[in-house]
């Protein structure tokens, strides 16, 4: 964690009437630092961070920078950046003008605010394109564009609404590399909201995940890739599994006979065919993947699961096998320990 | 081939009833000017071009049109935001309240500003009686809810987060709404600001009632030079020049007309914050504005010989004092509506085809223009007078097939012509929505034309037609001018009965008028209100 | 494909044809039983009257109202030919002379008129209009109004430019309004070739114009409908007796007997009418007794047969001007565009 709080959110609600979209959230922003906001569609992510640019009025709580409560600074004066899913940008203004937009709002000299906008279609990839509409762009080149115009202004936090997803598969994994290299080379503050765990894990290095207007879980990406707060962020997190019950405990018996954990949360990488491993299993269909085999197993003990095998074993429907659990691949989970 | 073959039928249809209904008697009217004693006489038309006084008529229209669209541009793009942003409690209220004053008689509106602007009236002491400040209160009045409408309705579909974009890159409201707001909403002003100018430039009561006979513009003028004078050249000049004027305007809205986003997700209106504060006390001072004549005519519609009293209402059911009308105002009422309805269900039908052909949009080249074009005849007539196309119908509708002189469908069909470009600018931006790859899926799967037609465009456009229907309906209800040019036969309409009763001496017929004037905004403001009710954004919108 | 569009035209074309049949034309001038008489928007007159004409011939009237008497005959001199009605009622001596030289009226003349006809007939054309009733256009004045500031009220023309009396007139427009335009005769009738001068200093002397009768009276007029602040209005001799208070008593406003200008308004058949006999029938009726006494509380106006008793209420506060001025309805005819050209430059800005 670099640097210190920038950002701090306590107790945040926003209310739509009688719906309640963001319910008492707590979060802090690190300076420097690229924070992610994990959560389904629903959850209240966008609101919370629609809040924090101020375009929502809260209905409880506090928002501050720097220790300074912002609940009086109108949106313009948060000198916050933010960016939506299909960029925005200014359709009756060519790309030039639309990064320069916000560097003409601070009245920089026109030649200062050429050589910065050059800089900034130089840093987001897009030298030369200047005098292109954006009606002509493709939605990559949009979501680049409107970046650099976010960039332009030097936030202080730079705000990401789902800015990847209106992208396609290929160009939204590209993307991702480039925005952490980007927001590490101009150092801003950044806090992005996704409902992409790969997006958030490829950008981000701090996550908070978020259900039903809570915040559910925060901390470092590691850490919360490692402890999932339940079952059901588990799963959000790309976790294929969790085990309850006698099945979880059979597994325990196996991984580590002295904890404590009733429940666990397994990536399909956790089980793989291995002749030394521990527990018997029959194959009840297998495909193959450039990569690996993906299986169906039903373990005993363990009932029907997913896992993995060497392209090297041959695997076939019905073969009984011994399979091995790779520990790092498991995930304990607080809930009902006993 | 044989698409456009059908479209082109199609076409021909509306084409017919506009030139039989519209071109041919304003056409008749025009070349009576041009041909005075059977043989051509362009040089006497040129002449009256000529005219001192015709320059000043014409600039007198120009100048009091531009300010009063001017100041309704002005005055209404804040109260757009505040009714179609905002969100809160009597909004559908003030918004009914807006478009009223389009749909009542200018008689009467006429001589409720007369009243608050005498001198000893409320307003006496500003001295606006009879100048053209006063005709220009008048055209702003009648105005305002065009402009707040039909920005009104693009606003609400503009994508917010443009606005939210800039406000975080650190644009001020102020420089949202100048850098980001205003450049997308110039198509629903300029389109709206031309048919406001139309509407002012071609004001007949207004300028009458409220000028005092020392002004005239060019409609005034035609009237003049056509029910006074008999000089049918010079109102045929002047009838070119309004067609001359229309046509720019059309072009100019044309140009930068642009189909609202109405499709997409529209966020719920917001509440008002304290920033606001300004914004809605404009609104409160627009909507007393436009509430004070409204309250007078209702105050003096409940005033009877000093005393507050009912007697006037009842009275109603009477043919007045004196037998100043030939039925009862009552039955003045059912004949409106039934009136009403034929002229409604005739525009929507008309309307409608109108709409779908329009909106079929082109790819480009000539059919486009031609399709430009097709749309542009339909919005004439609002812009032509009232009075070249009364008696146009006189002069030119006299033999068979269509001698329609006498007939009662006369009047429905004269007010069709009016709400008509209504009727296709409701439509039109709601067909043009409707994702042409929903029909292609539908034509794919196996559906002919008309099965497209009813499982693709209606299920869509279904309210945009009824809210259609409702405006016409309105509109055909408070049409006085283009009524009352034409043969009147014995059972005349409501707007016409109070124009009868206020032609009648007595205080009781006059405050019979003032009723039958409450009763007639009352039935036009109730179905605006219901038209509201069904949410279409652009209705009443250009 | 094309079925199908020759399916929707089918529809459209059907659903306007339906549309048009129920609204179709109620009005048959065919058939001697109906008339059809174009008249002005002023028109008004008992059922029970025209039951009773009705009754005699067994004639229907259908009354079509077509705006003022201006309106009304330029709209018959367009038609000409083919006119939209039989008959005609309304055109005044203002307008008489374009009618009749326009030729769009055929010859009748009643076979028993009232003795006191004759003083109301037209000098040219008298064979093609006849006269049937007849009214002052006089300047009215508040007599209450004027007793509460204390200030005699005016009696002639030349009054009305007297500053006691600045800001206190309003008129109906000669342009817009026949009764605007009977008030500028009556002036021309006066001052002759110096109406202008009269017309300059009565514009200079606060006078309003207003578009029609019913604005000035009921709009401007303090003892008219609305409360308004003019004491003094351009109107009929008959105006006063509507102005008697509900107790009873004199009215509170009078004419002034020296500035008034007589209309006589004319009845007559149309060429080319369908039924030009109903017409004349109807004319010779209109003549008639009952239809002659029925004219004061239904029109306003007095009845051209002097022997009819008028009401009690304009016997008693209605006189006609005894020396009404008076303009030839040929001069008027022809003069009536320049005229009304120098008087719209005169008082407009």
């Amino acid at each position: 964690m670099a640097g210190s709080r920038a950002l701090a959110v306590r107790g945040l609600s926003v209310s739509f009437g009688d719906v309640r979209a963001v319910s008492s959230v707590d979060l802090d922003v690190a300076e420097g630092s690229v924070t992610a906001v994990l959560g389904p569609s629903g959850c209240g992510k966008s609101t919370l961070l629609r809040a924090i640019a101020g375009l929502e009025r809260p209905s409880a709580g506090t928002i501050s920078y720097d220790g300074r409560d912002l609940a009086r600074t109108p949106t313009h004066r948060r000198g916050f950046a933010l960016m939506f899913q299909d960029g925005q940008l200014f359709p009756h203004s060519d790309v030039a003008a639309n990064v320069a937009y916000p560097l003409r709002l601070r009245r920089r000299n026109a030649a200062d605010v050429k050589v910065r906008v050059a800089e900034l279609l130089e840093l987001v990839g897009l030298a030369g394109f200047g005098k292109r509409m954006p009606q002509t762009l493709s939605g990559g080149e949009r979501q680049r564009v409107a970046l650099a115009r976010s960039l332009a202004v030097e936030p202080r936090l730079l705000l990401l609404d789902e800015p990847l997803s209106a992208l396609d598969r290929g160009l939204r994994e590209r993307l991702a590399g480039d925005l952490h290299d980007i927001l590490r080379q101009a150092g801003t503050t950044t806090l992005l909201v996704t409902h992409d765990h790969d997006e958030a894990f490829t950008i981000a290095d701090r996550m908070v995940v978020m259900r039903a207007g809570e915040a559910v879980q925060a901390g470092d990406l590691g850490e919360v890739w490692q402890h999932p707060a339940d079952a059901w962020a588990a799963r959000f997190l790309g976790y294929a599994d969790v085990l309850d019950g006698p099945p979880a405990l059979a597994l325990r018996a196996v991984v580590d006979p002295d904890a404590t954990w009733t429940q666990i949360a397994l990536r399909r990488s956790a089980l793989v065919v291995d002749p030394g491993g521990p527990l018997a299993a029959t194959i009840i269909s297998a495909r193959v993947t450039p990569e690996q085999v993906r299986v169906e197993l039903d373990v005993e003990g363990l009932g029907i699961r997913s896992g993995v095998a060497d392209p090297a074993y041959s695997t076939r429907a019905g073969d009984l096998v011994r399979v091995a659990v790779r520990a790092d691949r498991l995930a304990a989970l607080p809930g009902a320990q006993k | 081939m044989r698409r456009n073959l059908g479209v082109a039928t199609l076409a021909a249809i509306p084409l017919a009833v506009i030139g039989v209904f519209f071109l041919y008697p304003v056409g008749g009217m025009v070349a009576r000017g041009f041909w005075p004693d059977g043989s051509l006489d362009v040089h006497g038309v040129l002449e009256v071009l000529g005219r001192s006084r015709v320059h000043r008529v014409l600039w007198f229209t120009v100048w009091t049109a531009g300010t009063a669209t001017l100041l309704a541009v002005g005055a209404g793009l804040p109260v757009a935001f505040v009714l179609h942003r905002l969100r809160f409690g009597g909004s559908a209220a003030v918004r009914t309240l807006m478009v009223l004053p389009f749909v009542l008689p200018t008689v009467v509106v006429g001589v409720a500003f007369g009243q608050l602007l005498r001198p000893t009236g409320p307003l006496g002491g500003l001295g606006l009686e009879g100048t053209p400040a006063a005709i220009i209160a008048g055209l702003v009045f009648f105005n305002i809810g065009v402009v707040v409408r039909t920005v009104g309705a693009f606003w609400e579909g503009i994508d917010r987060r443009t606005e939210e974009a800039a406000a975080t890159l650190g644009a001020s409201p102020f420089r949202v709404f100048r850098t980001v707001t205003l450049p997308a909403l110039v198509p629903a002003v300029v389109s709206s600001a031309s048919v406001v100018f139309l509407f002012c430039a071609t004001s007949f009561g207004v300028v009458l009632t409220l000028g005092g006979l020392r002004y005239s513009n060019i409609e005034t003028e035609i009237y003049l030079l056509t029910t006074q004078e008999l000089d049918l050249q010079a109102a045929a000049a002047l009838s070119i020049l309004q067609l001359v004027m229309i046509t720019v305007l059309l072009v100019l809205s044309h140009r930068t007309r642009r189909t609202p986003a109405i499709a997409q997700a529209v966020r719920r209106a917001r509440r008002p914050g304290f920033r606001d504060t300004g914004l809605l006390l404009w609104t409160a001072v627009v909507t007393a504005f436009l509430l004070v004549p409204l309250v007078t005519l209702a105050l003096a519609s409940l005033r009877d010989g000093g005393r507050w009293s009912l007697s006037n209402y009842r009275a109603l059911q009477t043919t007045g004092t004196d037998n100043a009308l030939l039925v009862t105002a009552t039955s003045g009422l059912l004949r409106s509506l039934e009136i009403a309805i034929q002229a409604a269900s005739f525009a929507l039908v008309l309307g409608s085809v109108v709409a779908w052909l329009v909106s079929r949009r082109p790819a480009a080249g000539w059919r486009r223009r031609l399709s430009a074009g097709f749309d542009g005849v339909f919005m004439l007539p609002l812009g032509v007078s009232a009075v070249t196309l009364g008696f146009g119908f006189l002069i030119t509708l006299d033999h068979p097939p269509v001698d329609l002189r006498t007939s009662s469908l006369l009047i429905p069909i004269a007010q069709a012509m009016v709400a008509l470009p209504l009727v296709v600018r409701t439509v039109a931006p709601v067909l043009s929505a409707v994702d042409p790859r929903l029909r292609e899926a539908a034509a794919s799967l196996g559906a002919g034309p008309v099965r497209v037609l009813l499982a693709v465009d209606l299920p869509h456009a279904w309210r945009g037609l009824l809210a259609a229907t409702g405006f016409a309906f309105a509109v055909s209800l408070g049409e006085f001018g283009a009524t009352s040019f034409l043969a009147r036969d014995d059972s005349p309409t409501l707007p016409v009965v109070i124009f009868q009763l206020l032609s009648h001496p007595g205080p009781a017929n006059f405050g019979m008028a003032m009723a039958a004037s409450v009763v007639l905004a009352a039935a036009t403001g109730t179905v605006m209100l219901l038209v509201d009710r069904l949410r279409v954004g652009s209705v009443g919108a250009f | 494909m094309r079925t199908r569009f020759t399916g929707i035209v089918a529809v459209l074309l059907g659903s306007i044809v339906v549309l048009a049949g129920c609204g179709s034309s109620a009005s048959s001038t065919a058939g001697s039983k109906t008339i059809v008489i174009a008249t002005h928007d002023s028109w008004a007159m008992s059922k029970s009257v025209m039951a009773a004409f009705t009754k005699q011939t067994g004639i229907t009237v259908k009354i079509e109202q077509h705006g003022d008497a201006g309106e009304l005959t330029n709209k018959l001199v367009l038609t000409k030919g083919n006119p939209i009605a039989d008959g005609v009622f309304g055109i005044d001596n203002t307008f008489a002379t374009r009618a009749v030289d326009a030729g769009i009226l055929a010859d009748y003349t009643p076979w028993s008129e009232p003795a006191s006809v004759s003083r109301f007939n037209l000098a040219q054309g008298s064979s093609q209009l006849t006269p049937i009733d007849y009214g002052d256009v006089c300047v009215n004045v508040d007599n209450t109004w004027f007793a509460k500031k204390k200030l005699s009220p005016p009696k002639t023309f030349e009054d009305l430019t007297a500053p006691a009396y600045k800001g206190l007139t309003v008129t109906p427009a000669a342009t817009t309004s026949s009764t605007g335009l009977a008030f500028l005769a009556g002036t021309i009738g006066r001052f002759g070739n110096g109406w202008k001068a009269y017309w300059t200093k009565l514009t200079a002397n606060g006078l309003k114009i207003d578009p029609g009768w019913t604005e000035a009276y009921e709009g401007d007029f303090t003892a008219g409908g609305g409360q308004g602040t003019y004491p003094i209005v351009v109107s009929y001799s008959s105006s006063p007796p509507y102005t008697v208070p509900k107790a009873g008593g004199a009215p509170t406003t009078s004419a002034l007997l020296d500035t008034c200008f007589r209309q006589v308004e004319y009845a007559g058949v149309l060429k080319g009418a369908s039924n030009p006999g109903g017409v004349e029938k109807f004319i010779d009726f209109m003549q008639g007794r009952q239809f002659q006494a029925a004219l004061p509380e239904n029109m306003y106006v007095y009845p051209v047969d002097t022997t009819v008793a008028l009401p009690p209420d304009w016997a008693r506060w209605a006189p006609v001007s005894p020396h009404p001025y008076a303009v030839s309805a040929a001069d008027i005819t022809a003069n009536r565009n320049a005229w009304l050209r120098d008087w719209r430059d005169l008082t407009s800005r």
